[in-house]
């Protein structure tokens, strides 16, 4: 497993990348500030993309799809990050708090 | 085992400790403007991460996209937002930590368990080094140019709905002519519509 042409097993990575998503969907759920909830959304996406990387290194040979994929889901969480931190600020002006359990409009 | 590849493994483990301790702060820690700069760090982390796996290109766009605009714009959104308020006791939210954690550790172990139970047909990982950015430039430019251009487009679309979302001030009258001007859809009054009645 440890040798020098991989000091570093694949499985190392999987394993922060795991924990990173577990971690951040433990405070998707229970986040009651609606910015933490969008934090926790880019750690999870972030787990994703070492996912991505690791296997794009260490399984691609010198295709590197994996990176142009991680490139995407870069994009990707940009355009969700402003998308979504503009649906809050419009939420906190209607309802004047980022209290997720006030925001319960949908709710039966 | 030479000088490298110690190296490597002693940068991999502060590495990792840093994204998994920041991330953890990210989610626990109670004031929300330490919370930002953890996940700063944790960006900062991912992208050293990165360096480690030869992909040099990706690690620099890791920085600048999320450590320079999304983190920025989380810092920004917090200011806008970032009031002092005494949040209302909710029934069972001990309960309802401890069932979510459970359920976590869980998936956690379950994930764990693919990761180190298959036998990933590993040839290494390859140096391709600098020839990554080249590769990266060739995938965007041939096999994967529709989703480039789609990309692109998503940009465009994500701006301009931000902007709608988030715009507060909306003229009702024309500047030039006087007329008032009919904004069906992006009209807001300034006075918030979905306070909840029943608590005045």
């Amino acid at each position: 497993m440890f040798n020098d042409i991989t000091p570093i097993p694949l499985q190392a990575y999987l394993l922060i990348s795991s924990l990173l998503f577990c971690i951040g969907v433990w405070g998707l759920i229970n986040s009651r500030n609606a910015v933490r909830v969008l934090m926790s959304i880019e750690l999870m996406l972030n787990a994703v993309n070492i996912n991505l990387m690791s296997f794009s290194s260490y399984i691609d040979g010198n295709l590197i799809r994996g990176q142009v994929f991680t490139v995407f889901v870069i994009t990707v969480a940009a355009a969700e990050a402003a998308v979504g931190l503009a649906i809050l600020i419009s939420l906190y002006r209607n309802r004047t708090t980022i209290d997720m359990e006030s925001f319960n409009l949908l709710k039966w | 085992m030479n000088i490298a590849s110690s190296a490597q493994q002693i940068c991999f483990v502060i590495l990792g400790s840093v994204v998994i301790l920041g991330a953890l702060g990210v989610v626990l820690l109670n004031n929300i403007v330490y919370s930002a700069f953890l996940l700063g760090g944790v960006f900062m982390g991912v992208a050293g991460l990165y360096l480690l796996l030869n992909a040099s290109f990706v690690a620099a766009a890791q920085i600048l996209v999320y450590v320079g605009a999304v983190n920025v714009l989380i810092l920004f959104a917090i200011m806008l937002v970032n009031k002092k308020e005494k949040l209302k006791e909710i029934q069972g939210l001990k309960v309802r930590k401890f069932l979510s954690g459970l359920v976590c550790t869980g998936l956690l172990l379950l994930l764990l368990r693919v990761d180190f139970t298959t036998q990933w047909i590993s040839p290494g990982p390859e140096a391709i080094g600098e020839m990554a950015t080249e590769r990266i430039g060739e995938h965007l430019f041939t096999d994967y140019l529709l989703p480039f251009e789609v990309a692109s487009v998503l940009l465009l679309m994500a701006m301009i709905g931000a902007i709608v979302l988030a715009r507060r001030d909306v003229l009702t009258s024309d500047v030039g002519t006087g007329d008032s001007v009919d904004q069906n859809l992006i009209e807001k009054s300034n006075e918030p519509i979905l306070l909840d009645q029943s608590t005045k």
